[in-house]
């Protein structure tokens, strides 16, 4: 009888173990199939060779694939994006902070007013913002008409790097106040008036309490900003005129006019290594700044 | 907040003005761009007068109807299937624990962090090689079309959803569903009678991120559709690429204002099934909001395990 | 379920054997054996963390035994998971359902047991007015108070006739009137009732004055089970006299087969000390000692030591006295506020004196 209920635990900790893994297993199937599968799949291409007439060999695998990730042109293309992804973010951060803090400090109801006038361009569809920006900026556009009625000149800001800045932080600003808002939202303010009580400045209050105890928002805003706007493909394509190619347009152009899908697949994970890479990175600083 | 903590005056009306500029930058364009998607000219900029002419177009344009089809019938099978396998996976992580659950967990926010064009790399090159695969063994040569958009929307919808069912999870007392087991319940009626209920709104804020996510892709899309089933979002990107015109204009504002209905009607969906648990003890509002859980908890998520 | 309830029933409604629980290096429950009566209103007594909870919820069926065996009115429970057991569960913090009204979460458990709707309809009525709850049948958790929603918790067990009720320390959260009130409303719901009552509380107030029996734990082990009167007048353990109510500790050693030395030198009197020469503790409860004036005539063959009043506390009710004798710790005596019972002052010299058989040697 004592030998029966000894396993009892064990075999009760297995069943309930075994239903988790069932419930969750079609789900787990599907991204096993979908997801983990065509990644192996990219990183298996990216060893592939191309043949001349544009197809993928797989066969003769070699590096030649990375080694053009490490060289020149895709050095290039890199730097620039990642300049202007952290331009992006840093930019976004600025002009997002102020913002999340404004409405933070608000009373209830004025909040959540507020908060529905952040939600509807955030949830609006992101393809039609990016191309009201390009009919906003354009030279024939109202912006330039107005300019010129003014006597100045046409708006000839569409087509330039800046375009496409403007564009992504106005695409992905929203990305940033959502977290920053979450984070000031939750904090305890009887901290910031503790300092206060303790003689410290407004200032100085917000320097070394709100603005640290704010840190996991701004990792997470961060991350949320510069991980997609380094990947960015649309925004460029709309706003950039393709003049001086970023990372986004350099992958997509092997798989259409260049044809080269080893060479594609290779930077496709190169540049899905540095995202991982940079959101480790975040999440650990941002978790020891606590 | 109170007078202790409150910024002061000049501080305060600094930050109005900036946070009222803000919005400026935000609502301009597309302000401006629905005032002129109702502009009879032609020519886009000139403002002549108001006129329905270019929606009656939109409407007149065989490729833009079909695509207004094929997008719904993606964004609803997506939406679909990807709240009910992230709902799943969001219990499955948040109640139970078993072997190589910290991969699966890996797996399941993956999604969430890849770049879309890797993204559309990778299930272009999974259906090809599938399509090769399968067409050797059997015969049968399946194409690029609605099939596989859907099946590529699913697979990072799921994550979204996941995520924000899974924030709501957390919030919820564990001893309810031991009170529901304590009460006769089997472990689906718990499910049906009160975890559901009380994660709706989670749900529900989920549901509408994947359809949102789903109606904004562009470049996975692309990458996996096929002759013949070119979703809305594709079609305007390749017109919008090259020139800004009025059908244009007519297209993207009908499309703004779509997806703002659909926000509306969610958010006042979440609402009433959040309400139905009667007054919280919190702030009315933004603290029920789906949308700013899932951010929330992936700030915290990040930052409260120092690494993924 | 071969034998009628009516057979069932005249077992005892929990028989927990060789009890044992572990969350993997931690032993929170260690071979406990207990059995518990039918109808009987019984407390798990302890501090925090002594196992007590764990026990009701291994009753309950949230958690399994590492080892050993359950059974509830003879049947062994083995791996039945909580919805299979026929019993209810009141929670510390109530866990009542927020989405559903109180009387939606009233019917609950019926539901789930497909009872026809009439019946359930009366059921839910007739418990509402035990709990008199009747008014605010519709009202959702978060709109009741706290004493309010602790009733829905209880009306929601009992709607289902358990066989037995487990409640965690289901007054914790309430303020100390209420409580008082609940207290004595509780067992008067469990005479008229007859179900078998589980009561898990740190107070031991309320394990006093509630219980028919009361099991006492520590770190896992049940260290004493008696009526609330045998516990609180014959601990057996240190830690049983020292957790129930106030006490006095004594050191000394068996010197007689009927005396022990104490620290002071004085020999007393003390029944079934145990071996020659053994060091022993003795608990002295305060109200089994007296104070006398040094010339005062004294009843015969009880101890007496002489000391010194060193500090003086008025309860309203009684005096607390602390005495100095010479032993490691002062004696504690508490005198009755009462025109006859005479009072004494600070540094004042009086005489402790007790009846040998108020006397209990407890383990340590």
């Amino acid at each position: 009888m004592v030998s029966e209920a000894v396993n009892l635990e064990a075999r009760a900790e297995r069943a309930e173990s075994r239903r988790g893994l069932l419930i969750g297993l079609p789900t787990y199937l599907y991204l096993i199939l979908f997801f983990a599968i065509p990644l192996g799949i990219v990183v298996v291409y990216s060893f592939a060779t191309r043949t001349r007439t544009g197809a993928t060999a797989l066969s003769d695998w070699n590096l030649d694939s990375w080694a053009r990730v490490l060289d020149g042109t895709a050095l290039q293309v890199s730097i620039r994006s990642l300049i202007l992804a952290a331009i992006t973010t840093i930019l976004s951060l600025v002009l997002s902070y102020p913002f999340a803090y404004w409405i933070a400090t608000r009373s209830a109801r004025m909040r959540a007013f507020l908060l529905v006038l952040v939600m509807i361009p955030f949830w609006s569809n992101f393809l039609v913002r990016t191309y009201a920006m390009k009919f906003l900026m354009g030279s024939e556009g109202p912006l330039s008409l107005i300019s010129q009625l003014l006597g100045g000149p046409p708006v000839r800001v569409l087509f330039t790097i800046w375009a496409v800045l403007i564009g992504l932080v106005y695409g992905y600003m929203p990305f940033m106040i959502l977290p920053l808002y979450a984070a000031l939202e939750r904090m305890d303010w009887s901290l910031v008036e503790a300092a206060r009580d303790l003689y410290a400045s407004g200032w100085t209050a917000f320097r070394k309490v709100t603005l640290p105890l704010s840190m996991p928002g701004v990792v997470g805003g961060s991350v949320l900003v510069f991980i997609p706007t380094l990947g960015a493909y649309v925004t460029p394509a709309i706003l950039g005129g393709g003049k001086s190619p970023l990372l986004g347009e350099l992958i997509v152009s092997q798989f259409l006019q260049a044809r080269n899908w080893p060479y594609g697949a290779a930077l496709s994970v190169a540049v899905m290594a540095v995202m991982l890479a940079a959101t480790v990175f975040y999440f650990r600083k941002g978790g020891r700044t606590l | 907040m109170n007078d202790g903590t409150a910024p002061r005056p000049l501080v305060d009306r600094l930050l109005a003005a900036h946070g009222w500029l803000v919005y400026l930058f935000f609502y301009a364009p597309i302000v401006v761009l629905t005032i002129f998607s109702f502009n009879d000219n032609s020519r886009v900029g000139v403002w002549t007068k108001p006129s329905l002419r270019w929606y009656g177009e939109m409407f007149r344009n065989d490729d833009i109807m079909r695509a207004i089809r094929s997008t719904l019938i993606v964004a609803a099978v997506s939406t679909i299937v990807s709240v009910v396998l992230g709902t799943a996976a969001a219990i499955s992580m948040e109640r139970f624990r078993f072997r190589g659950q910290r991969a699966m967990d890996g797996l399941l926010y993956l999604p969430i962090i890849i770049p879309d064009v890797t993204m559309a790399v990778m299930m272009l090159l999974f259906f090809v090689q599938a399509f090769d695969i399968l067409g050797g063994l059997t015969g049968i040569r399946l194409n690029l079309g609605l099939g596989t958009i859907s099946l590529a929307h699913i697979a990072f919808n799921i994550s979204y959803v996941a995520v924000v069912v899974r924030a709501r999870l957390a919030g919820m007392d564990p001893h309810l569903s031991e009170a529901a087991a304590d009460l006769y319940a089997t472990p689906w009626q718990t499910f049906r009678r009160v975890t559901l209920p009380l994660i709706m709104p989670g749900v529900a804020g989920g549901a509408l991120l994947a359809l949102t996510l789903s109606l904004d892709d562009v470049v996975v899309t692309s990458f996996v559709t096929g002759p013949g089933s070119t979703t809305l979002p594709v079609y305007v990107f390749g017109l919008v690429r090259r020139e800004v015109s009025p059908l244009i204009n007519a297209v993207s504002t009908a499309m703004l204002f779509a997806s703002i209905l659909l926000v509306g009607i969610s958010l006042g969906f979440q609402r009433r099934s959040g309400a139905r648990q009667g007054p919280s003890d919190e702030d009315e509002g933004d603290a029920n909001d789906a949308t700013t859980q899932v951010v929330g908890h992936l700030s915290r998520v990040g930052a409260d395990s120092g690494g993924l | 379920m071969g034998e009628r309830k009516g057979e069932r029933l005249s077992r005892p409604a929990v028989e927990l054997v060789g009890i044992t629980k572990r969350f993997g290096e931690v032993v929170a429950v260690d071979d406990l054996e207990l059995t518990i009566g039918d109808g009987e209103f019984f407390s798990l007594l302890g501090p925090s963390g002594c196992g007590k909870t764990t026990t009701l919820r291994m009753i309950a069926g949230f958690e399994y035994p590492t080892e050993g065996s359950l059974k509830i009115h003879g049947e062994e429970m083995g791996l039945r998971p909580p919805n299979e057991r026929p019993v209810n569960t009141v929670f510390q913090s109530y866990a009542l359902f927020p989405h559903m009204s109180v009387a939606d979460n009233i019917a609950f458990g019926l539901q789930m047991r497909k009872v026809p709707s009439a019946e359930i309809e009366s059921r839910v009525s007739r418990v509402l007015d035990q709990v008199q709850l009747r008014h605010r049948a519709d009202a959702k958790p978060a709109q009741l108070s706290g004493g309010q929603r602790q009733r829905v918790a209880l009306a929601r067990a009992l709607v289902n006739e358990p066989e037995v009720l487990l409640l965690d320390e289901p007054l914790g959260a309430l303020d100390l009137k209420l409580r008082q009130n609940m207290q004595v409303e509780l067992k008067e719901l469990q005479n008229r009732v007859g179900i078998t009552f589980i009561y898990v509380t740190h107070d031991q107030e309320e394990a006093l004055t509630m219980s028919d029996r009361i099991g006492v734990m520590d770190d896992g082990r049940l260290l004493q089970v008696g009526t609330p009167e045998e516990i609180y007048e014959r601990p057996r353990s240190r830690f049983v006299a020292d957790f129930i109510g106030d006490i006095n500790l004594i050191t000394g050693t068996v010197s007689g087969p009927d005396r022990v030395r104490l620290a002071n030198g004085q020999e007393i009197e003390v029944r079934s000390p145990g071996a020659a020469g053994a060091d022993v503790t003795l608990a002295l409860r305060p109200e089994r000692l007296e104070l006398y004036d040094l010339d005062e005539p004294m009843p015969d063959g009880h101890t007496k030591l002489r000391g010194k009043v060193i500090r003086r506390m008025y309860y309203g009710d009684a005096y607390f006295y602390d005495v100095e004798v010479g032993l490691d710790h002062p004696l504690e005596v508490k005198e009755e506020n009462r025109p006859d019972v005479e009072t004494y002052e600070m540094g004042e010299e009086t005489v402790v004196c007790w009846d040998p058989a108020a006397v209990n040697v407890v383990t340590d």
